[in-house]
C-alpha cells in the first residue's frame, strides 16, 4: 500500500517533469554542469591539509557507505536499501577509471554541494548531499585533498540498481526543486549563538549528517518539515529523538553525557549499539572533544519536541507481574534490580529516553537478538547483551519490555506479543526452544 | 616445504594470561606480533554469554573449556624407577585451552608471592644454615628479587582488576590486609568482595589462636571497574560459577576480560588460532631463533617467521616446547646436569574439613577467590628455628560455590556415597560443610622433573612430556606441621567435627586433585649451569627467546601462581621493550 502510493507520487512528479521536458532539461542540466566545474589551477595541497581532510572525512563516515563488507576502503560497493530500492556506495578512491581520480575539486563540490555527479549525473539523496551542502568548500576540498593520498582501488561499482521510474536520475532534479533549494545552502554563522553553538551546529547539520537518520522522512524520502531530530524508524532500528525532550530525547543528559557518549561509545546511562555503534565506531569516536562539546551545546539547544507523557502502565497487571520477575531472574545481574546498569556496560533504566522511545523496536530486537556495544580507541570492551530470542517467548519478551517502559520512573505505551513477532520474524531471530 | 608467512617483529606461542600481556605490551610498543594459539578465539560475550546455563556437568565435571585429552595427554610417574604411563584424566593438571588459557576457567586468588619465595636459598642458609635442606633438595634464588617485580605486580593488579586489602603500604602495616605481605606501593584497585559467614568463623578461629587473618586477593570484582586499557568491568553476582567456567559478566580477571578486546583491536596485533606450534626454528648454529613452524586447523604447514620468539604456552608446554625444539640443555637425573626439566614442583597441600553446627553458610553465594586467609604459617613468616623443614602455607576459609555435583562431597568421612543415608547427610552437611585449605610451598628435589617420554608420542608423532613427581622428605614434614594446624583451626573455629587431611602422608597421585598449581622445569636464575632462563626469562643459549610462565619459578610458593606469572611476563616485556630492542642479544652477561 506504502510502496503504491510512493510510485502514484513518483508518477506525478514524472508527469511534472514532463511538461517542462525532459530533452531540454538534458541539455540544460549538461551545459550547467560544464559551467560549475571549471577548474583554476589550484596549489598542490598541504600535509596540514590532508590531516584536516582526513579528520574530516572521519566526521563525514564517508567511510561507512563507501566500503562493502570486507572490501577495501572507500571503494564502495555497499548496497543502501532506500526504501525506493537499491543504491551502491560509489568508489571515491583515486582510481581514475572506477574512483573519483579523474575529477577536480571542483567536480567533487558540486557532487558533494548539490548531488551532482560525473558529467551532470544526478546522485540520489542516500547520498547525504542535502546535509553535506553545509560543509564549507575550504573543508570540502581538504577532504578531497585527502581522498586522493587513499590506495587507488579499481573497482567498478553498478551505482544504480533502483526500478523502474525510480532508477531515472533526472527525476532528482524535480526531487532538489522541491525539497532542496539550489545555491545558497552552504552554513551561515547564527550570529546570535556562539561560536560553539555555531560549531556545533556546523558539524551536526553538516558532515555528521545526524538528520540523514534521525529526522522523519516524508513519502519522498526528504526530511519532513519541523520534525528535524525528533527520532525516526531507520530500517527496523529506532534512531532516537535528539532534542531537549526531558523524557524521549536528549533533555536529561548533560552536555559531558554527549560528549562521552560519542567519544567512548558509552556513559554512564547509556551504551551505542547497533547503527549508532558504527557510527560512533567510524566517526565520533574520531573527533574531539572541543568538536563534541560543540555538537552537544548545539543539540541541547534544540526544542524540544513535542511530547506527553502517558499514564505508567499499572503494576499489578499480569504483563507487569510477569515482565517483573523476568528481569529480576535474566537481566538484573548487569543491569541491577534497581535498574541503574553498569556505567559504560550496560544500560541504566532509570527514567530512560530509550527504554521510553516512541517505538519500543530497539528494546525488543536487542532482547532478541542481543547487540554489540561499539568498541572505541578509549573503551574498547564491547560487552555484549547476549540473545534471548532462544528463551523468552513472544509474551514473554512483551511483558518485561512492557515492565522496563513502566518502571523506575518511565512511562510508555505497552508492548504487545504481536510486535514481538513482527520483529521476530523481521530480523530473522530464532524461534523460541 | 612449509607455507611461509610474513615476517613478525615477534611470535607469541599460547594466548593465555602470559601470552596475553606479552602481546600487548609489545604491541603499544609498536611491534608486529603474531600469536598462535591451539584453541580457538573466545570472545566474552559472545562465548561465555550469560543467558547460557551454567553447566555444572558440561563445565566442571567435564571440563569443556580445558584441554582436551583427545589433543595430548602425559605420562606420569612416581620416581625415576618407575615406568611412566600416560593420563587418562587430568584431574590434578588443568591446562587452559583457546584464546585467554587457564586464564579464562581460573578462579581469580590474585597473590603476590612472598619477598622470602624469591630468596628462599639464601635466606635459608643466613637464618637456619645449610644442614636446614633435606638431602636431595635444590632450593635456589630467582635471580629477581620481590621489590624487583613490584612494580609489575601492581600493573598486572591493574590491568586484572584485583579485589583485595594491602596488609603493607610503603612499609606501613596495614591491618586487615596481609601484614606478612611484601612492602606494596598502594593499595589494589578494588575493595575487598563482600564476607560470607565462613569468612565471620574464620575470623573466630584466627582471633582465638592469634593469628592475622584477612581476605584473599580476588580477580574477582568487587564493583565497577575500568583498567588502564579502557577496559570495562562489570561488579561480580557472586554466582559462584568461575574455576572451570569463562565469566560473561566481565567480572573476572581474564584475558578474555582484561587484554585481549583492547590487544585485537590494534592493526599490528594478528592471532591465528586452532594452530598448534611444533618447534621453534633455529638457526644451524642454534643460536638463534627464526620462528616457528605450525600446523593449521587444516593440517598445514606453516612456518611464521620472527625476530623474537615468546614461549607463553601452559607451564609444562613451555618445557616441552623447548625440549622438541632443542632450547637449553635436558636435565639429567643421572648425572644431574642440565636445565630444561629442572625444579619441576607441585604444592605440598594439607588441611582439615570442618563441620559446623546450627549454621547456614550458604556456599551458593560464592566466588572463585571469595575466602578469608591467614599467612603466620607460610614461607618463613614463622620462625622455623625448632622444626626440621623450610616453609609452610597459607591458610584459607573458600566460599567458591555450592554447585550441586561438586559439594556432594562435602560430607563428612564415611558418610556411605549414595542411598538415603547419603542424601540425608549430603542436605545436612551443605550448609554446614567447608574446609580449611592448607596450600603449602612446595621446593624442588633432583628426583622430581620434566622429561620427553621414550615411549608414548602425541598425535603428531612427538614424544610426550614426561612428569617425575612424588612428595620430598621436606613437602612431607611440612605437610604433617601444617595438617596439625589446620585441625587445630578447625577446633578454634569451634567446629563440631573436625576431619585431619594430610595427602603428603601417602605417595602423590595425580588423580587426587590436591592443587592445579605445577611450576618449574624452565627456571630462572642466575646462573646458566641451574637455569634455563636468565632473570629477564631470556634463554641463555637462544637470546632472541623469552620462556614466560609458571614454568620460571625456581620454586613454588605458598600461593596460587597466576599473580607471579603476570607480574613477571610484565618484568619481561618491559626489559624487551627498554634493553633487548635498542640491543638485541644476551641481557645478562657473564
Amino acid at each position: 500500500m506504502f510502496t503504491f502510493r510512493r510510485i502514484v507520487v513518483a508518477v506525478v512528479c514524472l508527469g511534472f517533469l514532463g511538461v517542462i521536458g525532459a530533452g531540454a532539461l538534458y541539455a540544460f542540466n549538461r551545459a550547467y554542469y560544464s559551467s560549475q566545474i571549471a577548474e583554476t589551477a589550484a596549489p598542490a595541497p598541504t600535509a596540514g591539509q590532508i590531516a584536516r581532510g582526513h579528520y574530516l572525512a572521519l566526521a563525514g563516515d564517508c567511510i561507512a557507505c563507501h566500503t562493502a563488507p570486507g572490501g577495501q576502503p572507500y571503494a564502495g560497493g555497499l548496497q543502501l536499501n532506500t526504501g525506493f530500492g537499491l543504491v551502491a556506495a560509489s568508489n571515491i578512491t583515486p582510481d581514475k577509471d572506477t574512483g573519483i581520480g579523474g575529477w577536480t575539486t571542483k567536480q567533487f563540490i558540486l557532487a558533494m554541494h548539490r548531488g551532482i555527479g560525473d558529467h551532470g549525473k544526478r546522485l540520489y539523496p542516500a547520498m547525504p548531499y542535502t546535509a553535506y551542502a553545509k560543509v564549507s568548500d575550504a573543508d570540502l576540498t581538504d577532504i578531497k585533498a585527502y581522498l586522493d593520498t587513499l590506495p587507488a582501488v579499481h573497482h567498478d561499482v553498478i551505482a544504480n540498481q533502483m526500478p523502474f521510474p525510480f532508477n531515472i536520475r533526472l527525476m532528482m532534479v524535480g526531487w532538489n526543486m522541491l525539497f532542496f533549494d539550489l545555491g545558497g545552502q552552504q552554513y551561515k554563522n547564527d550570529p546570535t549563538q556562539t561560536a560553539e553553538w555555531n560549531r556545533g551546529a556546523y558539524l551536526v547539520q553538516g558532515l555528521e549528517h545526524c538528520s540523514t537518520c534521525h529526522t522523519t522522512k516524508n513519502l519522498l524520502g526528504a526530511d519532513e518539515s519541523g520534525k528535524f531530530l525528533q527520532g525516526t524508524d531507520l530500517a527496523g532500528w529506532w534512531a532516537p529523538d535528539l532534542t531537549s525532550n526531558k523524557r524521549i530525547g536528549l533533555g536529561s543528559w548533560s552536555e559531558d553525557d554527549i560528549v562521552d557518549f560519542l567519544k567512548t561509545g558509552a556513559n554512564d546511562r547509556m551504551v551505542a549499539a547497533g547503527p549508532m555503534a558504527e557510527a560512533v565506531h567510524n566517526s565520533t569516536q574520531h573527533l574531539t572533544v572541543p568538536d563534541l562539546h560543540a555538537m552537544a551545546v548545539y543539540l541541547k539547544s534544540l526544542p524540544a519536541s513535542d511530547d506527553s507523557a502517558p499514564s505508567p502502565v499499572p503494576a499489578n497487571i499480569p504483563a507487569m507481574v510477569a515482565g517483573r520477575a523476568i528481569y529480576a531472574e535474566n537481566c538484573a545481574a548487569c543491569h541491577a534490580l534497581n535498574g541503574t546498569g553498569v556505567p559504560g556496560m550496560a544500560p541504566a533504566f532509570v527514567h530512560s529516553p530509550s527504554v521510553q522511545a516512541q517505538n519500543p523496536e530497539n528494546m525488543i530486537r536487542t532482547i532478541l537478538a542481543g547487540g554489540h556495544v561499539a568498541a572505541t580507541e578509549i573503551n574498547p570492551t564491547a560487552a555484549s547483551m547476549p540473545p534471548f530470542d532462544w528463551k523468552f517467548t513472544d509474551a514473554q519478551l512483551a511483558a518485561v519490555t512492557t515492565y522496563l517502559r513502566n518502571s523506575f520512573g518511565n512511562a510508555a505505551p505497552a508492548v504487545t506479543a504481536d510486535e514481538v513477532a513482527a520483529k521476530r520474524k523481521e530480523i530473522g531471530a530464532r524461534a523460541t526452544n | 616445504m612449509a607455507l611461509k608467512r610474513p615476517k613478525a617483529d615477534a611470535v607469541i606461542i599460547g594466548l593465555g594470561w602470559a601470552g596475553s600481556l606479552m602481546a600487548n605490551e609489545l604491541t603499544m610498543a609498536g611491534l608486529n606480533v603474531v600469536a598462535i594459539e591451539r584453541g580457538g578465539w573466545r570472545d566474552t560475550s559472545t562465548d561465555f554469554p550469560t543467558s547460557m546455563d551454567t553447566d555444572e556437568l558440561r563445565y566442571a565435571t567435564r571440563r569443556e573449556l580445558l584441554q582436551p585429552l583427545s589433543v595430548e595427554t602425559m605420562s606420569f610417574r612416581n620416581n625415576p624407577g618407575q615406568q611412566a604411563r600416560p593420563l587418562r584424566d587430568f584431574n590434578t593438571y588443568q591446562f587452559g585451552w583457546g584464546a585467554g588459557g587457564a586464564g579464562s576457567h581460573w578462579n581469580g586468588m590474585t597473590w603476590r608471592f612472598l619477598p622470602n619465595d624469591f630468596q628462599t636459598y639464601s635466606n635459608t642458609v643466613a637464618k637456619y644454615g645449610k644442614g636446614r635442606f633435606v638431602t636431595g633438595l635444590t632450593v635456589q634464588d630467582w635471580g629477581v628479587t620481590y621489590d624487583d617485580l613490584e612494580p609489575f605486580y601492581d600493573k598486572f593488579e591493574r590491568y586484572a582488576g584485583t579485589s583485595g586489602k594491602a596488609g603493607n603500604i610503603k612499609g606501613v602495616i596495614q591491618p586487615g590486609g596481609n601484614v606478612f605481605e611484601g612492602a606494596r606501593q598502594r593499595d589494589y584497585p578494588l575493595p575487598p568482595l563482600e564476607r560470607t559467614r565462613a569468612a565471620e568463623l574464620f575470623d573466630i578461629g584466627a582471633k582465638e589462636l592469634g593469628l592475622h587473618s584477612f581476605p584473599v586477593p580476588a580477580g574477582n570484582t568487587s564493583g565497577a571497574y575500568v583498567n588502564p586499557l579502557g577496559i570495562h568491568m562489570a561488579p561480580c553476582t557472586y554466582c559462584g560459577y568461575c574455576e572451570f567456567f569463562g565469566c560473561g559478566n566481565w567480572s573476572k580477571s581474564s584475558p578474555n576480560a582484561c587484554i585481549l578486546p583492547a590487544l585485537i583491536q590494534r592493526p599490528n596485533f594478528t592471532v591465528i588460532t586452532e594452530s598448534e606450534v611444533m618447534k621453534v626454528n633455529l638457526t644451524p648454529d642454534k643460536k638463534m631463533a627464526t620462528g616457528v613452524t605450525y600446523i593449521d586447523k587444516q593440517g598445514r604447514e606453516w612456518e611464521q617467521p620472527a625476530d623474537i620468539v615468546v614461549i607463553s604456552a601452559y607451564q609444562m608446554d613451555n618445557v616441552r616446547l623447548m625440549l622438541l625444539s632443542g632450547i637449553g640443555k635436558p636435565y639429567d637425573r643421572a648425572s644431574l646436569t642440565g636445565v630444561v626439566g629442572r625444579n619441576y614442583a607441585n604444592q605440598t597441600v594439607s588441611g582439615a574439613g570442618v563441620f559446623f553446627e546450627n549454621e547456614n553458610l550458604n556456599p551458593f553465594i560464592g566466588a572463585g577467590a571469595l575466602a578469608q586467609s591467614a599467612d603466620d604459617y607460610n614461607s618463613d613468616n614463622f620462625d622455623h628455628a625448632k622444626l626440621d623443614f623450610i616453609g609452610g602455607a597459607n591458610m584459607l576459609i573458600h566460599s567458591t560455590n555450592g554447585r550441586p555435583i561438586g559439594s556432594a562431597n562435602v560430607v563428612p568421612p564415611g558418610t556411605p556415597r549414595w542411598g538415603s543415608e547419603w542424601k540425608k547427610t549430603y542436605k545436612d552437611s551443605y550448609q554446614v560443610g567447608n574446609s580449611i585449605y592448607n596450600q603449602g610451598n612446595s621446593y624442588p628435589h633432583e628426583d622430581v622433573f620434566l622429561d620427553l617420554d621414550p615411549t608414548y608420542t602425541d598425535r603428531f608423532g612427538r614424544p610426550l612430556l614426561r612428569v617425575t613427581f612424588d612428595w620430598n622428605e621436606n613437602d612431607k614434614r611440612s605437610g604433617h606441621f601444617m595438617a596439625d594446624r589446620a585441625v587445630e583451626f578447625g577446633h578454634a573455629m569451634n567446629a563440631k567435627m573436625v576431619f585431619r587431611n594430610e595427602p603428603t602422608a601417602k605417595h602423590f597421585s595425580p588423580m587426587d586433585n590436591l592443587s592445579s598449581h605445577t611450576t618449574g622445569g624452565a627456571i630462572m636464575g642466575d646462573d646458566p649451569m641451574t637455569s634455563a632462563v636468565n632473570r629477564y626469562l631470556q634463554s641463555w643459549d637462544v637470546p632472541n627467546t623469552f620462556v614466560c610462565g609458571a614454568s620460571a619459578f625456581a620454586n613454588n610458593g605458598g600461593y596460587n601462581p597466576t599473580g607471579t606469572v603476570g607480574a613477571l611476563t610484565l618484568w619481561a616485556a618491559e626489559a624487551i621493550k627498554t634493553k633487548y630492542l635498542k640491543s638485541p642479544g644476551a641481557l645478562v652477561s657473564l
